[in-house]
């Protein structure tokens, strides 16, 4: 089992290339059974693995072929796979075959059926191939390719310029976080020699000591690109406005993997970053800033995908903040547990979304409790975990964050303060999501119900969204032991006590009437206008970026270095002007300059001049 | 002692009939002016020995080229009108210029030669030895200047022949012209067609008068 | 006769005086005679100084040098009179600036 390991990026990879090959003359249902199949497949050999390495706990590694070899520098194809690979890949492959499934009905009447299972089942084998890495270089490959695939989906719809300008957005965002990154390899490299992430992280003890100033540089460069693939500060102006593709392709990559990979990548390095405790903090205020930002941002938001969008964002700042005080299993449980109700909820909301002929806004949306059920109660489920309700996923997930952060010498209640805050703002904003579309009075009839391809996905993860919390990942052997203190206990039951305060605020305004908010809304309707603009980001952007790259173009646009040619040009046209002027043609004038010439010359011999 | 005097009004007529030459207006008073000037430096030639070059000057610069000059301008028949327009072209603003020019070229050659030292001349040099040399030491030169001769002796007969007149009509406009009677006999064909050919790509010169 | 006892360099600025005269004329006249004629009179200038350096050092050689001098300007009075009758025929003018069409 251990060395076929390579089929399972294989397969999701040779369908996505049939599909291209094939695209338009295949019938739908085949398509649908090779896109949905293959990433079933890969899910069931990532289970029989899974298997295995319970059993076996040993870390597999599989080279395939060296790619390159250039001196000293010889990356191979190589796999690595530990505990840390293995809770990634269940999570690509289950939920990424699950969200396939749930694909097959949304997108049905598509045209372009072909060429979107095309695209996400080449997304899933890049971001099989980023988390089974075991050199930079190749995770760097799969890095680029779920970016190319993010954008192909975002702009799937491409007969409207909006989407492709969203594209475009995305790519160019996580571009620059992908260059910041690409800067950290190469330094990488030159100071260690090597990308294996195994190898790195031994010469990298040996040759820095904590708190060097080179570690530092290289893992705030790899913090960028992170940064930038998870939409965290200050690269997190994209994911709201990828929301533009479909539905399932923000579940899958926008929710559930591609915006984690930032994440697995710190885990993944988390040998370099604690050489560098100043890049770790800055890891922690950056994740929570963000968490806080995006979660005001939500709670004025009414279109439904982007107030999941933002609701991701904060979410994942808070696993940034969890690795960045260093508790990276809790990190990565986060990630998990999140990718089971985010993915959840982003189903959930796309099939409201097809069943109310692509209604977006939630006020125009209600009381579709008893008319949907299915999706109400995925929607409960997953708000619950979302806003980290007792005993569901979330709660242990979130927990664990928060205390590990509270005991962080220092600024560590602080982080645990912010998170607090976080979590209260998540439980309002998440439950005024489903105060608002699922009670009250119904304003827009669905017309369908979701069917068993879209049910049935939703009801898996409704159930993993609920015993998640109780897995326990294998991922003690890839860090460092946290240590093994306790909080006081009533740290701990704040914890507990806030998201319900939460959910019992939303409750009180937006569904039982008990809060009048409105006089509140009056009086800071500029803040909740500050906060709708996500703090004025994307004004802030615009106006300090892409205004003045514009007026540069233009003004490049007229060529002005041509016109240093061009005076090389001019100069020796005036030139040749003056000189044919002075073929006047006339005697007089030659004659004359004959005897000028004569002076000068006698004068030069006599040595008077 | 004699000598020098004669030798330094020689010298000054030169000078003076010179100058009168350069700035006259009228063709036949500067011609006759310039003769004058030869004259005064055949003087000085002679008196400085060089008998045979005295003789020289007179008969064959004054005799025989200002002479041509004079058939010339008789034959070009410019006239008055003539007068006229040199006055016009003699302006000040005209030869202020060129005048600073001759002057500056006059001060260098002054300060070249008033470095030179001796005397003019060491006795009077026979024409016997001029001769002598002559068809000695520089016969070769001569043979060159028989063939610069026959040079400008055919130069000058073509250039003066009437057939390149029939050439103008080629370039001249039907409006512009005032033919000259036609007599040539000795239309060369060829050399006609061959001056076509070569005219072809020019444009017509002017041919107004010029005033 | 005896030598003349002037000094050379005076002979010597007489002829370069003469050449600047006939230089002046040359630039200032418009006139192709004009022009000629004051061609004519810077050959004798220098044929002037050839003579006086010849009689300087008692030797024939200054007279031969006049001697050819004389033949060259001839050809080249005869060779530009032609010329004056051509371009007098074909502009109808005796001005120099009528011939310009080497221009540009």
């Amino acid at each position: 089992m251990r060395d076929m390991i390579w089929l399972i990026p294989l397969l999701p990879m040779l369908s996505s290339i049939s599909l291209m090959i094939f695209s338009g003359r295949l019938p739908k249902t085949l398509v649908a059974f090779m896109g949905a199949g293959s990433v079933a497949l890969s899910a069931l050999l990532t289970l029989l693995f899974a298997v295995n390495f319970l059993n076996n706990p040993e870390p597999v590694q599989l080279t395939l072929w060296t790619w390159i070899e250039v001196g000293s520098f010889n990356p191979g194809v190589a796999f690595y796979l530990d505990g840390l690979t293995l809770v990634m890949m269940s999570i690509i492959t289950g939920v990424g075959f699950l969200i396939h499934l749930f694909s097959t009905e949304f997108m049905q009447d598509d045209d372009s059926y072909a060429r979107y299972f095309a695209y996400l089942n080449m997304f899933v084998a890049a971001m099989l191939i980023l988390v089974m890495a075991d050199n930079l270089l190749l995770l760097y490959l799969g890095w680029e390719g779920v970016g190319v695939c993010s954008y192909l989906l975002v702009g799937f719809w491409y007969q409207s310029s909006d989407n492709g300008k969203a594209a475009r957005k995305a790519f160019i965002v996580t571009r620059i976080g992908d260059t910041a990154m690409a800067l950290g390899l190469f330094l990488l490299f030159s100071e260690l020699g090597t990308l294996n992430i195994q190898a790195m992280g031994e010469v990298a003890r040996t040759t820095w000591q904590v708190g060097d100033t080179m570690p530092l540089i290289a893992c705030l460069l790899l913090l960028a690109g992170a940064a930038g693939k998870s939409a965290q500060l200050p690269l997190q102006t994209w994911l709201p406005d990828a929301m533009a593709g479909p539905t399932p392709v923000s579940a899958l990559i926008h929710a559930a993997t591609m915006v984690t990979a930032g994440v697995y990548l710190i885990a993944r390095t988390h040998d370099l970053f604690l050489l560098a405790p100043t890049a770790m903090m800055t890891v922690a205020i950056l994740g929570l800033a963000t968490s806080l930002m995006a979660a005001f941002t939500a709670l004025t938001q009414f279109d439904i995908k982007r107030i999941l969008a933002y609701s991701t964002i904060s979410q994942i700042g808070y696993m940034f903040l969890a690795l960045g005080v260093g508790a990276w299993g809790a990190g990565i449980f986060h990630l998990m547990t999140h990718a089971f109700f985010k993915a959840l909820l982003f189903l959930g909301s796309g099939a409201i979304i097809h069943c109310l002929h692509h209604e977006h806004d939630i006020f125009k949306m209600g009381g579709l409790r008893t008319i949907l059920p299915v999706v109400f109660w995925s929607f409960i489920i997953g708000s619950a975990a979302l806003a980290a309700l007792p005993l569901s996923s979330g709660f242990f997930s979130k927990d664990q964050i928060l205390l590990s952060a509270y005991l962080m010498p220092g600024v560590g209640p602080w982080l645990w303060f912010g998170g607090l805050v976080g979590a209260l703002l998540t439980a309002i904003y998440s439950f005024r999501l489903v105060f608002v579309v699922f009670f009250g009075s119904v304003k827009t009839k669905p017309d369908n119900s979701p069917g068993l391809r879209m049910a049935i996905p939703l009801t898996v993860l409704c159930a993993l969204a609920v015993v998640g919390g109780y897995f326990t990942i294998p991922v003690a052997e890839v860090f460092p032991p946290l240590g093994d203190h306790h909080p006081a206990f009533w740290v701990e039951a704040v914890s507990i006590a806030v998201p319900i305060v939460g959910v019992a605020i939303a409750y009180a305004v937006f569904l039982g009437g008990q809060l009048k908010v409105d006089g509140l809304k009056n009086a800071t309707s500029g803040l909740r206008q500050f906060w709708f603009s996500h703090w004025g980001m994307d004004w802030l952007y615009d106006r300090v970026f892409v205004r003045p790259y514009y007026g540069l173009a233009n003004l490049l646009s007229s060529e002005p270095l041509d016109r240093l040619y061009e005076l090389v040009v001019s100069a020796s046209q005036k030139l040749n002007q003056y000189l044919s002027d002075t073929q006047t043609g006339r005697m007089r004038s030659y004659v004359g300059s004959m005897i000028f010439g004569l002076i000068f010359v006698l004068a030069l011999s006599l040595g008077v001049l | 002692m004699l000598e020098i005097v004669l030798f330094y009004i020689a010298s000054a007529v030169a000078l003076a009939a010179t100058i009168m030459a350069m700035t006259r207006t009228n063709a036949i008073h500067a011609l006759i002016y310039l003769i004058v000037s030869l004259l005064g430096v055949a003087v000085i030639f002679y008196l400085i020995g060089a008998a045979f070059a005295a003789a020289l000057e007179i008969v064959i610069y004054a005799g025989a080229i200002m002479v041509l000059f004079v058939f010339v301008i008789m034959m070009l028949n410019l006239g008055e009108a003539g007068s006229q327009r040199e006055q016009q072209w003699l302006k000040p603003s005209i030869w202020l210029g060129p005048a600073i020019l001759a002057s500056i070229l006059f001060v260098e050659l002054l300060y070249v030669l008033s470095a030179v030292e001796g005397t003019a001349s060491v006795g009077a040099i026979p024409v016997k030895e001029v001769g002598l040399t002559l068809f000695g030491p520089y016969v070769l030169a001569v043979e060159i200047a028989s063939m610069l001769l026959l040079a400008g002796l055919v130069g000058s007969f073509h250039l003066g022949r009437r057939y390149l007149e029939r050439s103008d009509e080629f370039f001249n406009q039907p409006n512009a012209v005032i033919k000259e009677t036609n007599e040539s006999n000795d239309s060369n064909e060829a050399a006609k067609t061959n001056e076509q050919n070569l005219s072809n790509q020019k444009t017509a010169p002017e041919v107004a008068w010029k005033d | 006769m005896e030598g003349l006892n002037v000094p050379l360099n005076h002979i010597l600025l007489v002829a370069s005086m003469l050449f600047a005269i006939g230089m002046l004329g040359l630039m200032i006249r418009r006139n192709i005679i004009f022009i000629l004629m004051s061609l004519e009179v810077m050959l004798n200038a220098a044929a002037l100084a050839f003579v006086a350096a010849g009689a300087h050092w008692g030797q024939a050689d200054g007279q031969i040098m006049f001697m050819l001098i004389l033949s060259v300007a001839a050809a080249e009075v005869a060779v530009g009179l032609g010329l004056v009758l051509q371009v007098q025929r074909r502009f109808k003018s005796l001005d120099m600036d009528n011939a310009n069409r080497m221009k540009g």
